[in-house]
């Protein structure tokens, strides 16, 4: 269960959004849209808990988020196959197979990461999510790079994950084919502006 | 300087000392620098390790990659300078005792920097002054020990700096690690 209520949250310095809030049960899907800058990423960020949020309340299950950035955190000397078990052994799960299976990359697993395609590297970044055994996944632009074919087949798994009880937060500009998720537009949350030479001075040092 | 062997086994335990130094300072910036670039940084922060655990884990690895065989290879640096035969074991000791704390100071600097491009030198700048006090009792060890003076002081204070190093910076770098990660 994850629950944003009235969070406002900044970049740089900068407030870019406030009054955000939602809730995703268990099962659920939701899809963040907006215009390029409007704060998709930072939002991502402040619930994933990387960055504090200027206001608001974020309530989550200590250790439920997997969060996947715009940088899929691949070592391009490592295999596929041991990328996925840095990872698997970092979260205490077992077995990455299911994972390869998934996203398609069992021909690949003994490949060096510097040898993928942008979009192969793409799904292995995606596999990540699923070795991670976490709850909620919490999703930056997830399809960047993917081919159709890659696209459905990552909407299929997080079809998998939320019939298993999963969560997914994702901010997305194309369709995943998940009629089911419900879409947050976040232009009508864009912060107001302080007027400017009425803000602190110390904004000059931000 | 000169080949003279009565000069150079006189500067020898400043100048292995020094070079251990420069040498460590070389590879400091790379060590967070390609988890920032990748992006995986973002994803050890978010991940269930403590950042302080992963800081400590990187400077053990720097310290297993520079300071470790510079331990190893300082007998023969100091057969090329004329160090005198009773201060080989002092050498060895005190770049043991002493280089971890070059490699968990640097990290602390590393994770000051992460994130700026072309940090490096920013990095030394920052750094060379926390790490004059090791140079100072390091090479005071050996240079004691080649005169067969007690050591027994500067090793103490040696050994304090690397001990309260490793014991504090870690949490420092965690804590600066966040910060440049907002």
């Amino acid at each position: 269960m994850l629950k944003v209520h009235d969070l406002a949250c900044a970049r740089g310095g900068l407030p870019l959004l406030e009054g955000v809030s939602f809730a995703l049960a268990p099962g659920q899907a939701l899809v963040l849209r907006g215009p390029n800058g409007c704060g998709k990423t930072t939002l991502l960020r402040c619930v994933a808990g990387l960055q504090p949020a200027l206001a608001g309340e974020i309530s989550v299950a200590p250790d439920a988020i997997a969060y996947a950035a715009h940088a899929d955190g691949l070592k391009s000397t490592l295999t596929v196959a041991e990328n996925l078990e840095f990872w698997a052994a970092i979260y205490g799960t077992a077995g990455i197979a299911q994972a390869l299976e998934q996203m398609n990359l069992r021909a690949l697993r003994a490949r060096a990461a510097q040898h993928l395609s942008a979009g192969q590297k793409r799904r292995l970044g995606l596999a990540r999510l699923m070795v991670t055994g976490r709850p909620i996944w919490v999703l930056d632009e997830p399809t960047v790079s993917l081919d159709h074919a890659s696209v459905a087949l990552f909407g299929d798994v997080v079809r998998g994950h939320l019939a298993g009880g999963g969560m997914a937060l994702m901010a997305t500009h194309i369709d995943l084919g998940l009629p089911e998720a419900e879409i947050l537009d976040l232009a009508p949350f864009k912060a107001r502006l302080p007027e400017p030479g009425s803000g602190t001075f110390d904004e000059a040092f931000l | 300087m000169g080949p003279e062997p009565g000069t150079l086994a006189l500067i020898a335990p400043g100048i292995l000392w020094v070079g251990a130094l420069l040498a460590c300072l070389l590879s400091l910036d790379r060590i967070f620098a390609l988890d920032y670039e990748d992006g995986s940084l973002d994803l050890l922060a978010t991940a269930p390790v403590p950042l302080e655990a992963v800081v400590t884990i990187k400077a053990l690895a720097h310290w297993l990659t520079t300071g470790l065989p510079l331990v190893l290879i300082s007998p023969v640096m100091g057969l090329l300078l004329f160090l005198p035969g009773e201060a080989y074991l002092w050498l060895i000791l005190s770049l043991l005792l002493g280089t971890p704390a070059l490699s968990v100071i640097g990290t602390f600097g590393a994770a000051l920097t992460v994130g700026l491009k072309r940090g490096g030198l920013l990095l030394s700048l920052l750094v060379l002054p926390l790490y004059i006090p090791t140079l100072v009792f390091g090479a005071e060890v050996v240079a004691r020990g080649a005169q067969g003076l007690s050591t027994a002081t500067p090793l103490a204070l040696l050994a304090g700096i690397t001990l309260g190093a490793v014991a504090l910076l870690p949490f420092a770098s965690a804590l600066v690690l966040r910060i440049n990660l907002r």
